[in-house]
Protein backbone atom coordinates (compact mmCIF):
# COMPACT_ATOMS: atom_id res chain seq x y z
CA UNK A 1 0.00 0.00 0.00
CA UNK A 2 2.92 2.30 0.80
CA UNK A 3 4.23 1.72 -2.91
CA UNK A 4 0.92 2.65 -4.34
CA UNK A 5 0.86 5.72 -2.31
CA UNK A 6 4.58 6.52 -3.40
CA UNK A 7 3.11 6.15 -6.87
CA UNK A 8 0.54 8.96 -6.06
CA UNK A 9 2.68 11.33 -4.90
CA UNK A 10 4.28 11.72 -8.63
CA UNK A 11 2.74 13.47 -11.76
CA UNK A 12 3.18 10.13 -13.28
CA UNK A 13 1.34 8.41 -10.62
CA UNK A 14 -1.21 10.34 -10.93
CA UNK A 15 -1.23 9.90 -14.63
CA UNK A 16 -1.39 5.62 -14.36
CA UNK A 17 -4.51 6.51 -11.62
CA UNK A 18 -6.21 8.49 -14.02
CA UNK A 19 -5.80 5.64 -16.57
CA UNK A 20 -7.06 2.96 -14.56
CA UNK A 21 -9.91 4.86 -13.27
CA UNK A 22 -10.79 5.98 -16.86
CA UNK A 23 -10.54 2.38 -18.02
CA UNK A 24 -12.44 1.01 -15.40
CA UNK A 25 -15.21 3.87 -15.51
CA UNK A 26 -15.19 2.93 -19.38
CA UNK A 27 -15.67 -0.68 -18.70
CA UNK A 28 -18.53 0.43 -16.86
CA UNK A 29 -20.22 2.60 -19.73
CA UNK A 30 -20.03 -0.46 -22.25
CA UNK A 31 -21.82 -2.25 -20.27
CA UNK A 32 -24.28 0.97 -19.49
CA UNK A 33 -24.44 1.25 -22.99
CA UNK A 34 -25.17 -2.18 -23.99
CA UNK A 35 -28.45 -2.40 -21.68
CA UNK A 36 -29.61 1.07 -22.53
CA UNK A 37 -30.09 0.47 -26.10
CA UNK A 38 -32.13 -2.44 -25.43
CA UNK A 39 -34.95 0.55 -25.08
CA UNK A 40 -35.18 0.03 -28.64
CA UNK A 41 -36.43 -3.56 -28.99
CA UNK A 42 -38.63 -2.77 -25.79
CA UNK A 43 -39.10 -0.53 -22.87
CA UNK A 44 -39.77 -3.58 -20.90
CA UNK A 45 -36.56 -5.26 -21.46
CA UNK A 46 -35.04 -2.36 -19.20
CA UNK A 47 -37.16 -2.95 -16.60
CA UNK A 48 -35.75 -6.44 -16.72
CA UNK A 49 -32.55 -5.99 -16.55
CA UNK A 50 -32.74 -3.69 -13.83
CA UNK A 51 -34.74 -6.40 -12.04
CA UNK A 52 -32.12 -8.39 -12.36
CA UNK A 53 -29.29 -5.74 -11.51
CA UNK A 54 -31.73 -4.95 -8.04
CA UNK A 55 -31.04 -9.26 -7.61
CA UNK A 56 -27.69 -8.32 -6.51
CA UNK A 57 -29.04 -6.52 -3.11
CA UNK A 58 -26.09 -5.28 -1.28
CA UNK A 59 -23.33 -6.39 -4.06
CA UNK A 60 -24.88 -3.34 -6.10
CA UNK A 61 -23.94 -0.88 -3.43
CA UNK A 62 -20.24 -2.40 -3.34
CA UNK A 63 -20.74 -1.36 -7.11
CA UNK A 64 -21.79 1.94 -6.35
CA UNK A 65 -19.50 2.68 -4.27
CA UNK A 66 -16.72 1.59 -6.31
CA UNK A 67 -18.02 3.51 -9.02
CA UNK A 68 -18.47 6.76 -7.21
CA UNK A 69 -14.71 6.18 -6.05
CA UNK A 70 -13.12 5.38 -9.53
CA UNK A 71 -14.78 9.06 -10.30
CA UNK A 72 -13.30 10.33 -6.72
CA UNK A 73 -9.59 9.31 -7.98
CA UNK A 74 -10.20 10.51 -11.29
CA UNK A 75 -11.25 13.93 -10.49
CA UNK A 76 -8.87 14.24 -7.39
CA UNK A 77 -5.85 13.32 -10.06
CA UNK A 78 -7.70 15.56 -12.44
CA UNK A 79 -7.33 18.61 -10.39
CA UNK A 80 -4.12 18.05 -8.55
CA UNK A 81 -2.45 17.67 -12.18
CA UNK A 82 -4.13 20.76 -13.54
CA UNK A 83 -3.01 22.75 -10.84
CA UNK A 84 0.75 21.66 -11.19
CA UNK A 85 0.12 22.58 -14.68
CA UNK A 86 -0.90 25.67 -14.04
CA UNK A 87 2.05 26.16 -11.32
CA UNK A 88 4.52 25.03 -14.11
CA UNK A 89 3.46 27.86 -16.62
CA UNK A 90 2.34 31.26 -14.42
CA UNK A 91 3.66 33.51 -17.08
CA UNK A 92 1.91 32.16 -20.05
CA UNK A 93 3.15 32.93 -23.80
CA UNK A 94 1.70 35.99 -26.11
CA UNK A 95 1.23 33.61 -28.80
CA UNK A 96 1.18 29.59 -28.44
CA UNK A 97 1.12 27.82 -31.74
CA UNK A 98 -0.33 24.18 -31.74
CA UNK A 99 0.85 22.09 -33.89
CA UNK A 100 -0.31 18.70 -33.40
CA UNK A 101 -2.65 18.02 -30.64
CA UNK A 102 -6.47 17.56 -30.56
CA UNK A 103 -9.41 19.71 -30.01
CA UNK A 104 -10.61 16.91 -28.09
CA UNK A 105 -6.75 16.63 -25.92
CA UNK A 106 -7.25 20.12 -25.28
CA UNK A 107 -10.65 20.62 -23.55
CA UNK A 108 -10.12 17.47 -21.37
CA UNK A 109 -10.24 19.73 -18.16
CA UNK A 110 -13.75 21.49 -19.11
CA UNK A 111 -15.33 18.56 -20.91
CA UNK A 112 -14.10 16.68 -17.64
CA UNK A 113 -16.52 19.13 -15.52
CA UNK A 114 -19.49 18.86 -17.93
CA UNK A 115 -18.92 15.28 -17.88
CA UNK A 116 -19.86 15.68 -13.92
CA UNK A 117 -22.24 17.87 -14.46
CA UNK A 118 -24.28 15.61 -16.51
CA UNK A 119 -23.78 12.65 -13.67
CA UNK A 120 -24.95 14.53 -11.08
CA UNK A 121 -27.95 15.56 -13.36
CA UNK A 122 -28.59 11.95 -14.54
CA UNK A 123 -29.04 10.45 -10.92
CA UNK A 124 -31.50 13.02 -10.54
CA UNK A 125 -32.92 12.49 -13.28
CA UNK A 126 -33.20 8.98 -13.67
CA UNK A 127 -32.59 7.59 -10.13
CA UNK A 128 -34.30 9.83 -8.03
CA UNK A 129 -37.16 11.21 -10.38
CA UNK A 130 -36.14 14.97 -10.07
CA UNK A 131 -36.24 16.81 -13.60
CA UNK A 132 -38.40 14.25 -14.79
CA UNK A 133 -42.21 14.86 -16.09
CA UNK A 134 -43.63 12.16 -14.84
CA UNK A 135 -41.39 9.80 -12.93
CA UNK A 136 -42.36 5.88 -11.85
CA UNK A 137 -39.99 4.21 -9.83
CA UNK A 138 -39.06 0.59 -11.73
CA UNK A 139 -40.45 0.94 -14.76
CA UNK A 140 -36.60 1.92 -16.38
CA UNK A 141 -37.88 1.94 -19.59
CA UNK A 142 -40.80 4.25 -19.69
CA UNK A 143 -39.34 6.54 -17.07
CA UNK A 144 -36.28 6.47 -19.61
CA UNK A 145 -38.96 7.14 -22.76
CA UNK A 146 -41.14 9.67 -21.06
CA UNK A 147 -37.87 11.82 -19.86
CA UNK A 148 -36.47 12.01 -22.93
CA UNK A 149 -39.43 13.42 -24.65
CA UNK A 150 -38.69 16.79 -22.92
CA UNK A 151 -36.40 18.77 -25.43
CA UNK A 152 -34.09 20.57 -23.21
CA UNK A 153 -33.57 17.62 -21.61
CA UNK A 154 -32.42 15.23 -24.75
CA UNK A 155 -30.83 17.96 -26.18
CA UNK A 156 -28.47 18.53 -23.03
CA UNK A 157 -27.82 14.67 -22.80
CA UNK A 158 -26.69 14.58 -26.87
CA UNK A 159 -24.05 17.58 -25.93
CA UNK A 160 -23.09 15.89 -22.90
CA UNK A 161 -22.70 12.24 -25.38
CA UNK A 162 -20.68 14.33 -27.28
CA UNK A 163 -18.43 15.25 -24.59
CA UNK A 164 -18.01 11.89 -23.81
CA UNK A 165 -16.89 10.85 -27.01
CA UNK A 166 -14.60 13.48 -26.91
CA UNK A 167 -13.00 12.66 -23.54
CA UNK A 168 -13.03 9.16 -24.76
CA UNK A 169 -11.18 10.10 -28.13
CA UNK A 170 -8.24 11.30 -26.09
CA UNK A 171 -8.52 9.28 -22.70
CA UNK A 172 -8.39 5.86 -24.08
CA UNK A 173 -5.28 6.08 -26.40
CA UNK A 174 -3.58 8.40 -23.48
CA UNK A 175 -4.10 4.84 -21.45
CA UNK A 176 -1.76 3.02 -23.22
CA UNK A 177 0.72 5.45 -23.38
CA UNK A 178 0.36 6.89 -19.58
CA UNK A 179 0.46 2.87 -18.58
CA UNK A 180 3.47 2.36 -21.18
CA UNK A 181 1.57 0.63 -23.66
CA UNK A 182 3.47 0.93 -26.18
CA UNK A 183 4.88 -1.32 -29.46
CA UNK A 184 5.50 -0.60 -32.74
CA UNK A 185 3.60 -3.83 -34.03
CA UNK A 186 0.70 -2.85 -32.21
CA UNK A 187 0.84 0.91 -32.26
CA UNK A 188 -1.91 1.18 -34.86
CA UNK A 189 -4.04 -1.05 -33.38
CA UNK A 190 -4.53 1.38 -30.15
CA UNK A 191 -5.78 4.29 -32.77
CA UNK A 192 -8.30 2.03 -34.05
CA UNK A 193 -9.54 0.42 -30.39
CA UNK A 194 -9.80 4.22 -29.37
CA UNK A 195 -11.94 4.79 -32.41
CA UNK A 196 -14.07 2.01 -32.05
CA UNK A 197 -15.05 2.41 -28.01
CA UNK A 198 -15.10 5.97 -28.97
CA UNK A 199 -17.84 5.57 -31.83
CA UNK A 200 -19.39 2.43 -30.75
CA UNK A 201 -20.23 3.59 -26.72
CA UNK A 202 -20.35 7.56 -27.58
CA UNK A 203 -22.46 6.84 -30.43
CA UNK A 204 -24.57 4.26 -28.74
CA UNK A 205 -25.44 6.42 -25.81
CA UNK A 206 -26.12 9.38 -28.33
CA UNK A 207 -28.53 7.54 -30.26
CA UNK A 208 -30.76 7.96 -27.67
CA UNK A 209 -31.45 11.26 -27.37
CA UNK A 210 -30.83 11.84 -30.99
CA UNK A 211 -34.08 9.08 -31.81
CA UNK A 212 -35.99 11.55 -28.81
CA UNK A 213 -35.10 14.15 -30.55
CA UNK A 214 -36.61 13.15 -33.90
CA UNK A 215 -39.63 11.53 -32.54
CA UNK A 216 -37.58 8.04 -32.86
CA UNK A 217 -38.51 7.30 -29.34
CA UNK A 218 -42.31 6.98 -27.96
CA UNK B 1 21.69 38.31 -55.38
CA UNK B 2 19.07 37.34 -53.10
CA UNK B 3 16.76 39.72 -51.81
CA UNK B 4 16.28 41.76 -49.10
CA UNK B 5 13.68 41.57 -46.97
CA UNK B 6 12.53 44.14 -44.41
CA UNK B 7 10.83 42.59 -41.06
CA UNK B 8 9.66 43.82 -38.08
CA UNK B 9 10.38 42.17 -34.90
CA UNK B 10 8.58 41.97 -31.66
CA UNK B 11 11.23 40.59 -29.05
CA UNK B 12 10.72 40.29 -25.60
CA UNK B 13 12.77 42.84 -23.64
CA UNK B 14 13.63 41.93 -19.63
CA UNK B 15 16.12 43.62 -17.75
CA UNK B 16 16.56 41.12 -15.41
CA UNK B 17 15.18 37.77 -13.34
CA UNK B 18 12.69 39.99 -11.38
CA UNK B 19 12.32 42.94 -13.69
CA UNK B 20 8.70 43.03 -15.59
CA UNK B 21 9.32 42.42 -19.13
CA UNK B 22 7.34 43.81 -22.25
CA UNK B 23 7.46 43.69 -25.88
CA UNK B 24 9.48 45.68 -27.74
CA UNK B 25 9.37 46.77 -31.81
CA UNK B 26 13.00 46.56 -33.93
CA UNK B 27 13.33 46.91 -37.64
CA UNK B 28 15.42 43.96 -39.30
CA UNK B 29 16.89 43.86 -42.60
CA UNK B 30 17.73 40.26 -43.54
CA UNK B 31 18.53 38.27 -46.78
CA UNK B 32 17.10 34.73 -47.80
CA UNK B 33 20.48 33.19 -46.41
CA UNK B 34 21.14 34.18 -42.95
CA UNK B 35 20.40 32.19 -39.85
CA UNK B 36 17.80 33.32 -37.45
CA UNK B 37 20.59 34.20 -35.33
CA UNK B 38 23.14 35.94 -37.74
CA UNK B 39 19.25 37.77 -38.23
CA UNK B 40 19.51 39.51 -34.37
CA UNK B 41 23.28 39.75 -34.56
CA UNK B 42 22.85 42.38 -37.10
CA UNK B 43 19.55 43.66 -35.09
CA UNK B 44 22.09 43.89 -32.35
CA UNK B 45 24.79 45.66 -33.72
CA UNK B 46 22.72 47.92 -34.82
CA UNK B 47 21.39 48.26 -31.16
CA UNK B 48 24.98 48.59 -30.01
CA UNK B 49 25.83 51.08 -32.56
CA UNK B 50 22.90 53.77 -31.13
CA UNK B 51 24.11 52.68 -27.42
CA UNK B 52 20.93 50.77 -26.55
CA UNK B 53 21.21 46.92 -25.09
CA UNK B 54 21.32 44.52 -27.37
CA UNK B 55 18.76 41.49 -27.68
CA UNK B 56 20.29 39.02 -25.13
CA UNK B 57 19.83 35.51 -26.55
CA UNK B 58 21.56 31.97 -25.88
CA UNK B 59 22.96 30.21 -28.83
CA UNK B 60 26.71 28.39 -28.68
CA UNK B 61 27.50 25.78 -31.44
CA UNK B 62 25.57 27.56 -33.76
CA UNK B 63 24.74 23.76 -36.29
CA UNK B 64 22.37 22.40 -34.39
CA UNK B 65 23.52 19.93 -32.06
CA UNK B 66 24.84 21.61 -28.56
CA UNK B 67 20.88 22.31 -27.60
CA UNK B 68 21.94 26.10 -26.07
CA UNK B 69 19.76 28.41 -28.52
CA UNK B 70 16.48 28.63 -28.13
CA UNK B 71 13.24 30.92 -28.82
CA UNK B 72 9.77 30.80 -29.26
CA UNK B 73 9.25 32.11 -33.20
CA UNK B 74 5.67 33.42 -33.89
CA UNK B 75 4.11 30.74 -30.82
CA UNK B 76 6.84 27.51 -31.81
CA UNK B 77 9.51 26.88 -30.26
CA UNK B 78 12.40 27.14 -33.12
CA UNK B 79 10.42 28.20 -35.27
CA UNK B 80 8.30 27.14 -38.19
CA UNK B 81 10.22 24.44 -39.13
CA UNK B 82 10.62 21.25 -38.38
CA UNK B 83 13.56 19.31 -36.79
CA UNK B 84 15.62 22.42 -36.69
CA UNK B 85 17.34 24.29 -33.96
CA UNK B 86 16.55 28.33 -34.01
CA UNK B 87 20.60 28.64 -35.27
CA UNK B 88 19.67 26.22 -38.06
CA UNK B 89 16.57 27.97 -39.26
CA UNK B 90 17.22 30.10 -42.12
CA UNK B 91 14.77 33.82 -43.13
CA UNK B 92 13.96 31.86 -46.09
CA UNK B 93 11.36 30.63 -44.22
CA UNK B 94 10.28 34.02 -43.56
CA UNK B 95 9.07 36.77 -46.59
CA UNK B 96 9.29 40.20 -47.12
CA UNK B 97 7.35 42.63 -44.52
CA UNK B 98 6.60 39.65 -42.04
CA UNK B 99 6.16 40.69 -38.73
CA UNK B 100 7.73 38.35 -35.93
CA UNK B 101 6.51 37.75 -32.50
CA UNK B 102 10.00 36.52 -30.41
CA UNK B 103 9.50 35.09 -26.44
CA UNK B 104 11.54 33.74 -24.69
CA UNK B 105 10.39 29.89 -23.00
CA UNK B 106 7.92 30.08 -20.22
CA UNK B 107 8.10 27.27 -17.96
CA UNK B 108 8.28 27.99 -13.72
CA UNK B 109 11.47 25.78 -13.78
CA UNK B 110 12.85 27.76 -16.82
CA UNK B 111 13.76 31.51 -15.45
CA UNK B 112 13.96 34.02 -17.59
CA UNK B 113 17.87 35.46 -17.03
CA UNK B 114 17.74 38.48 -19.32
CA UNK B 115 15.27 39.16 -22.28
CA UNK B 116 15.18 35.75 -24.31
CA UNK B 117 17.42 33.84 -21.89
CA UNK B 118 16.15 31.12 -19.65
CA UNK B 119 18.14 29.47 -17.24
CA UNK B 120 17.57 26.21 -17.92
CA UNK B 121 19.80 24.49 -15.11
CA UNK B 122 16.97 22.45 -13.99
CA UNK B 123 17.57 19.87 -16.67
CA UNK B 124 21.39 19.50 -15.44
CA UNK B 125 20.25 19.04 -12.06
CA UNK B 126 17.48 16.15 -13.70
CA UNK B 127 20.22 14.71 -15.58
CA UNK B 128 22.52 14.42 -12.51
CA UNK B 129 20.15 13.05 -10.14
CA UNK B 130 20.17 9.84 -13.30
CA UNK B 131 23.51 9.18 -11.13
CA UNK B 132 25.84 6.76 -12.93
CA UNK B 133 26.51 3.58 -15.03
CA UNK B 134 28.23 0.56 -14.05
CA UNK B 135 30.64 0.57 -16.84
CA UNK B 136 33.96 -0.65 -16.83
CA UNK B 137 37.14 1.82 -17.34
CA UNK B 138 40.55 1.36 -17.77
CA UNK B 139 41.55 -0.72 -20.50
CA UNK B 140 39.30 -0.93 -23.55
CA UNK B 141 36.96 -3.34 -23.50
CA UNK B 142 36.77 -6.37 -26.66
CA UNK B 143 34.97 -5.71 -29.38
CA UNK B 144 30.92 -7.04 -29.23
CA UNK B 145 32.48 -8.27 -25.86
CA UNK B 146 28.34 -6.78 -25.06
CA UNK B 147 25.84 -8.08 -27.62
CA UNK B 148 23.45 -5.53 -28.80
CA UNK B 149 20.11 -5.87 -30.91
CA UNK B 150 20.41 -3.91 -33.35
CA UNK B 151 16.90 -2.35 -32.94
CA UNK B 152 18.25 -1.54 -29.31
CA UNK B 153 20.82 -0.14 -30.01
CA UNK B 154 19.23 2.38 -32.41
CA UNK B 155 16.39 3.05 -30.16
CA UNK B 156 18.66 4.06 -27.67
CA UNK B 157 20.73 6.39 -30.29
CA UNK B 158 17.56 7.83 -31.30
CA UNK B 159 16.90 8.88 -27.65
CA UNK B 160 20.40 10.01 -27.05
CA UNK B 161 19.74 12.83 -29.71
CA UNK B 162 18.44 14.88 -27.42
CA UNK B 163 20.53 17.68 -27.34
CA UNK B 164 18.47 19.09 -24.12
CA UNK B 165 17.39 22.48 -25.56
CA UNK B 166 14.01 22.32 -23.88
CA UNK B 167 11.55 22.97 -26.67
CA UNK B 168 9.53 20.19 -25.52
CA UNK B 169 8.79 21.84 -22.77
CA UNK B 170 8.50 25.18 -24.32
CA UNK B 171 5.88 23.79 -26.46
CA UNK B 172 3.67 21.66 -23.43
CA UNK B 173 0.67 23.03 -22.51
CA UNK B 174 1.11 21.72 -18.87
CA UNK B 175 5.40 22.78 -18.98
CA UNK B 176 5.85 19.16 -18.56
CA UNK B 177 9.72 17.89 -19.15
CA UNK B 178 8.36 13.93 -19.28
CA UNK B 179 9.78 14.13 -23.37
CA UNK B 180 13.57 15.25 -22.10
CA UNK B 181 13.62 13.00 -19.17
CA UNK B 182 12.05 10.00 -21.00
CA UNK B 183 14.36 10.43 -23.79
CA UNK B 184 17.66 10.58 -20.87
CA UNK B 185 15.90 7.24 -19.35
CA UNK B 186 15.45 5.53 -22.53
CA UNK B 187 18.80 6.02 -24.12
CA UNK B 188 20.53 3.92 -21.23
CA UNK B 189 17.37 1.93 -20.02
CA UNK B 190 17.31 0.65 -23.47
CA UNK B 191 21.21 -0.67 -23.48
CA UNK B 192 22.95 -3.61 -21.40
CA UNK B 193 25.10 -1.21 -19.54
CA UNK B 194 22.17 0.61 -18.43
CA UNK B 195 20.65 -2.05 -16.75
CA UNK B 196 22.36 -2.77 -13.28
CA UNK B 197 20.75 0.74 -12.11
CA UNK B 198 17.82 1.24 -14.40
CA UNK B 199 15.18 1.11 -11.54
CA UNK B 200 17.59 3.88 -9.28
CA UNK B 201 17.65 5.63 -12.33
CA UNK B 202 14.07 6.21 -13.18
CA UNK B 203 13.08 7.10 -9.87
CA UNK B 204 15.64 9.63 -9.06
CA UNK B 205 14.87 11.37 -12.49
CA UNK B 206 11.60 11.45 -12.10
CA UNK B 207 11.38 12.90 -8.88
CA UNK B 208 14.05 15.47 -9.82
CA UNK B 209 11.75 16.27 -12.70
CA UNK B 210 8.68 17.18 -10.09
CA UNK B 211 10.96 18.74 -7.53
CA UNK B 212 11.61 21.15 -10.37
CA UNK B 213 8.01 22.12 -10.77
CA UNK B 214 7.17 20.90 -14.17
CA UNK B 215 3.65 19.96 -14.78
CA UNK B 216 2.53 16.10 -15.83
CA UNK B 217 2.54 15.08 -19.04
CA UNK B 218 -1.08 14.98 -21.11
CA UNK B 219 -0.09 13.29 -24.09
CA UNK B 220 -0.82 16.13 -26.52
CA UNK B 221 2.32 15.02 -28.43
CA UNK B 222 2.78 18.84 -28.91
CA UNK B 223 6.88 17.96 -27.75
CA UNK B 224 7.73 15.38 -30.38
CA UNK B 225 6.76 18.26 -32.58
CA UNK B 226 8.20 20.89 -31.42
CA UNK B 227 11.32 18.55 -30.87
CA UNK B 228 14.26 19.29 -33.11
CA UNK B 229 15.68 15.77 -32.77
CA UNK B 230 12.48 14.20 -33.21
CA UNK B 231 12.62 12.20 -30.19
CA UNK B 232 9.67 9.68 -30.00
CA UNK B 233 6.82 10.35 -27.14
CA UNK B 234 7.42 6.33 -27.32
CA UNK B 235 9.90 7.22 -24.74
CA UNK B 236 7.50 8.53 -22.70
CA UNK B 237 5.41 5.40 -22.72
CA UNK B 238 8.40 3.57 -21.52
CA UNK B 239 9.71 5.75 -19.07
CA UNK B 240 5.71 5.23 -17.75
CA UNK B 241 6.27 1.52 -17.84
CA UNK B 242 10.01 1.38 -15.96
CA UNK B 243 8.69 4.35 -12.87
CA UNK B 244 6.01 2.06 -12.33
CA UNK B 245 7.19 -1.07 -12.26
CA UNK B 246 10.12 0.32 -10.50
CA UNK B 247 8.27 2.16 -7.87
CA UNK B 248 5.95 -0.85 -7.23
CA UNK B 249 8.71 -3.26 -7.17
CA UNK B 250 11.16 -0.73 -5.62
CA UNK B 251 13.82 -3.35 -4.12
CA UNK B 252 15.64 -0.47 -2.22
CA UNK B 253 13.30 0.34 0.27
CA UNK B 254 11.11 -2.97 0.15
CA UNK B 255 10.92 -5.54 2.50
CA UNK B 256 14.09 -8.00 2.89
CA UNK B 257 12.31 -10.79 4.96
CA UNK B 258 8.93 -12.23 3.78
CA UNK B 259 6.41 -12.71 6.44
CA UNK B 260 5.44 -15.85 7.30
CA UNK B 261 1.68 -16.32 8.57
Amino acid sequence: MNRVFALWQTAVGKKVAMAVSGILLVAFLISHMASNVLVFTAPEKLDAYAEWLRGFGPLLWVARAGLLALVGIHIAAAWQLTRMARAARPKGYARLEHQVSSYAARTMRYGGVLILVFIVFHILHYTTGDFHPDFVPGEVGRNLVVGMQVKWTAAFYAISMIAIGAHFYHGIWSVFQTLGLNHPSWNRSRVTLTLGLTLVVAGGFLSIPLAALFGLLR
Amino acid sequence: MSETMNLTLKVWRQAGPDAPGEFRSYPAVANEHMSFLEMLDVVNEGLTEQGDDPIAFDHDCREGICGTCSLMINGTPHGPKRAVTTCQLHMRSFKDGDEILIEPWRANAFPVVRDLVVDRAAFDRIIQAGGFISAPTGSSPDGNAIQIPKDDAERSMDAAACIGCGACVAACPNASAMLFTAAKVAHLGLLPQGQPERERRVLSMVHAMDEEGFGGCTNFGECQEACPKEISIDNIALLNRDFVRATLGDRESGVRRTAVM
